[in-house]
């Protein structure tokens, strides 16, 4: 076990490691950040020496030397934009993508796994062929478009919802405000969290009908029926429990697909979290808050796919995990 | 009864503007930008500000004399307090100024200004280093700081940190009481503000940046918002028909414009061929099409408003004579141009950038567009990357000089003198005019002078200017925002009117 966690703890200081070599090799594409916080009628040689002082001028090799020293240090980089240290910044908004990747994995939970054992257990009913119907439009529909339309549905046309932002939040400790505690912060959360679970849902509720449809046709489910079981206990309990591995594996996989959607989605809803955070500093092209984003969120990555496996092990106890590291 | 009464008199309204800019730093001489501007309308006062007439309007300054060329006696106005608590006089005036002298943003403007000279507590005389015509017009630029409250902690930096960025103390209508970095910033009005006359209501003000143009839209439509700006022509014929919302849009001098470089593309140094690009591209058809009507064609630089245009030249579409004209110069079908534009910048330009390639492809001209997000353009456009490159420029003294200044003055690191001539024009008569022009005190010589370089840059065919976009804004009927709109963009909310029935929305 212990071997185990060192070894994914070195596998994630090569991730990093790689995560931070791209984002400083694609930096010169991304454009010159001080071309943004100038006036065009600033002359050349004032910004040459805004340049300098920048360290821009230095080969990307001294640079990087630069970054991995100040790295060395917890130190990544102030924000051009924010004037404030790019890691700070990204933890001060982690709550507000936490807070929707949450939500939405717990609706998902409640949601997707009635729907797919059902779908599974009666799979010729009209309430099964209506979930996959709608499973099926939820893969293929971008999310931005469901974002959009559940925006001019609930928020223009109806007025329910409110459109952007994350309304009043309630502070708990530290610098995590949260939206859960108020009236307001939940009508906030609805939408940008329903059309993240739109588009997530369709493939756990395809997955867990097709492995419970392969589960109960197996010789122990036969075994529990005649032995005169309930049908809830053999559903639930006998059944479910053996579609977990899958399921698991593919929910590590989806976590990380799933900070990859909250980047369209906050940037749609306008929510205050990383995401939306990342997507204004490529549009500054304020390198050093792309650079700690990318390396954060390589970070959560290594951080899922290593709880997953942990989970793995409670799931089943026959796995054991040198066997499946690397 | 009461009720009615009660409504009849001006009530405090709160105000949730988006705009799809952000504040960058609370120190007003940090940046030069449109943001930074509509901030220090807000929490500073400026000496003079535009109306939408093209009239001056006094703020701080009361009135003003021209005492000889160089000089302006301005009177200030007294009894006017900072938020800070210290009382307004000349010695924050003189200090602001000096300080605008070491900002590299507005250093550019300021140059022109020698000094001041104190001479009472509310008179100082602003000194230019030659005679000046344009001290009024500068001075909108002056948003007077407050010395003993700044001083010893006002270093300018840029990405910094500073005290002056993140602490505030100015005269305006508002003040800050929090903001949050990119996400909002929350103003209320300042209880001591010595505007008496002002009728608006706006008690509390609160800023969010959406840049998303969709999500600006259904925030306003979704009632979250009252007030926003910009509204891409595409969605206005549809929002206009949303009840209890308005959309109303003013020309703005901004002007787009393509450059054809001179010195990359041999075959642009042909008159002919640049005449013929201008003769291809019709400005009135991208204006008709794709902005929908909500811009001006132009044929020239200067908008209507500045002194150097001149209303006989217009724009010009004729692609028979585009094609002689380029038959002539030998470029009969095999002339290839490389063109760059922005593709996030402004509110399509990218098709902007598109229909031009399709009209100049009409009389056998073969562009190689590339279209790139702003943050990678203006690099390519600083390294004058391609042969045609769509910019736009606003003059930030509204006078045409500063357009002739900046994009068809022959190029000069020193003087700083054609910085964005990215078509590397050079005419030596326009450098002259441009000098002239800059001390000439006699305004009717000073209109025949600019509109000389106007007239030459057309004949020339140096450029091709494209067309004036308006700025277009959107609200809620309740939002009386078109009585304080410019075509600076640069609302007045200190006089911004919103009607009773708001309340009945919310």
């Amino acid at each position: 076990m212990l071997r185990f966690l060192l070894r994914r703890f070195i596998q994630a200081i090569v991730v990093m490691v790689v995560i931070s070599i791209i984002s400083f090799s694609i930096q010169s594409q991304i454009g010159d950040p001080t071309q943004q916080l100038l006036s065009p009628t600033v002359n050349q040689s004032e910004r040459d020496a805004l340049r300098e002082t920048l360290g821009l001028n230095d080969p990307v090799m001294v640079q990087y030397w630069h970054f991995l020293q100040g790295v060395a240090k917890g130190d990544f980089g102030v924000s051009y934009f924010h004037k404030e240290p790019a890691l700070a910044l990204i933890l001060d908004k982690l709550p507000a993508t936490l807070e929707l990747i949450v939500c939405t994995l717990v609706i998902m939970i409640l949601v997707a796994t009635p729907c797919g054992v059902v779908a599974a257990i009666h799979p010729r009913s009209l309430f099964s062929r209506a979930v996959m119907l709608i499973s099926s439009l939820g893969i293929s529909v971008p999310i931005f478009i469901i974002a959009i339309l559940m925006v001019y549905v609930f928020s223009i046309q109806m007025q329910l919802m409110p459109s952007f932002g994350r309304g009043e939040t309630v502070h708990v400790f530290g610098s995590w405000e949260t939206g859960l505690l108020s009236k307001d912060g939940l009508a906030h959360l609805a939408l940008p969290v329903f059309s993240l679970s739109i588009a997530i849902m369709p493939i756990f509720i395809r997955l867990i009908r097709a492995e419970m449809l392969e589960v109960l046709e197996s010789d122990y489910i036969r075994f529990a029926w005649s032995k005169g079981l309930s049908s809830a206990r053999i559903y639930f309990i006998h059944a479910l429990k053996n579609t977990a591995l899958p399921i698991i594996t593919i929910g590590g996989i989806q976590t990380g697909t799933l900070i990859a959607y909250t980047i369209f989605t906050e940037s749609i809803f306008q929510w205050p979290g990383m995401g939306f955070l990342f997507i204004e500093a490529v549009g500054r092209a304020d390198t050093p808050l792309i650079s700690a984003y990318l390396i954060v969120v390589g970070c959560i990555f290594v951080l899922t796919n290593t709880v997953v496996d942990l989970i793995y092990g409670l799931a089943n106890p026959t796995v054991k995990f040198e066997s499946h590291t690397l | 009864m009461i009720l009615s009464l009660l409504s009849s008199y001006s009530h405090a309204a709160t105000l949730r503007m988006a705009f799809d800019n952000n504040i960058v730093s609370l120190d007003p001489h940090e940046l030069l930008s449109e943001s930074n501007l509509q901030f220090s309308h807000l929490v500073f006062d400026p000496l003079v500000r535009w109306k939408k007439d093209g009239s001056l309007e006094p703020r701080l300054a009361t009135r003003w004399e021209q005492i000889n060329a160089k000089t302006v006696r301005f009177y200030l106005r007294e009894d006017v307090h900072f938020i800070s608590g210290n009382e307004f006089s000349a010695k924050d005036v003189a200090y602001t100024l000096n300080r605008l002298k070491g900002s590299p943003d507005f250093r550019a403007m300021f140059d022109t200004i020698q000094g001041t000279k104190i001479i009472d507590p509310y008179t100082i005389d602003v000194i230019s280093v030659a005679p000046n015509p344009l001290t009024l017009n500068i001075m909108t630029y002056v948003f007077p700081m407050d010395k003993a409250f700044y001083q010893g902690r006002d270093k300018i930096v840029k990405y910094g940190k500073t005290f002056a960025s993140k602490n505030v103390s100015g005269t305006g209508a508002y003040y800050i009481v929090e903001r949050q970095p990119g996400i909002k910033t929350v103003l209320k009005r300042n209880p001591d503000y010595w505007d008496n006359d002002s009728k608006g209501n706006v008690d509390k003000l609160i800023l969010t940046p959406i840049r998303n143009a969709s999500t600006r839209l259904a925030a306003l439509l979704s009632g979250d918002v009252d007030f926003i700006f910009p509204i891409s022509p595409i969605d206005i014929p549809r929002t206009k028909q949303v009840k209890g919302i308005k959309v109303r849009a003013l020309q703005s001098s901004r002007i787009t414009l393509l450059h054809m470089n001179e010195s990359r593309n041999p075959a642009l140094k042909d008159i002919r061929v640049r005449k013929a690009i201008n003769l291809a591209i019709n400005q009135r058809l991208i204006v008709e099409k794709i902005l929908k009507g909500y811009g001006t064609a132009a044929g020239q630089l200067s908008a209507d408003r500045f002194l150097g245009h001149d209303p006989k030249i217009q724009p010009e579409y004729d692609l028979s004579k585009a094609r002689q004209l380029l038959k002539e110069a030998g470029y009969e079908a095999n002339l290839n141009l490389s063109m760059m534009a922005s593709n996030n910048r402004y509110v399509d330009d990218k098709l902007v950038a598109e229909v031009i390639a399709a009209m100049l492809a009409k009389v056998g001209i073969k562009v190689n567009l590339k279209t790139l997000p702003k943050a990678q353009y203006f690099q390519e456009l600083d390294r004058r990357q391609a042969d045609l490159m769509m910019m736009t420029w606003q003059s930030d003294t509204l006078d045409s000089n500063n357009i002739f200044e900046f994009l068809v003055a022959c190029q000069n690191d020193d003087s700083g003198l054609g910085a964005y001539n990215a078509s590397e024009y050079c005419n030596i008569s326009i450098n002259q005019a441009i000098r002239m022009a800059n001390t000439e005190m006699n305004p009717e010589r000073r209109i025949r002078l600019l509109q000389s370089i106007e007239r030459t840059v057309y004949d020339d065919a140096a450029v091709v200017p494209l067309f004036w976009k308006s700025l277009n804004w959107a609200a809620k009927k309740t939002v009386h925002f078109e009585d304080v709109v410019n075509d600076q963009n640069y609302p007045h909310i200190d006089r911004l009117v919103i009607s009773g029935d708001e309340g009945n929305n919310l």
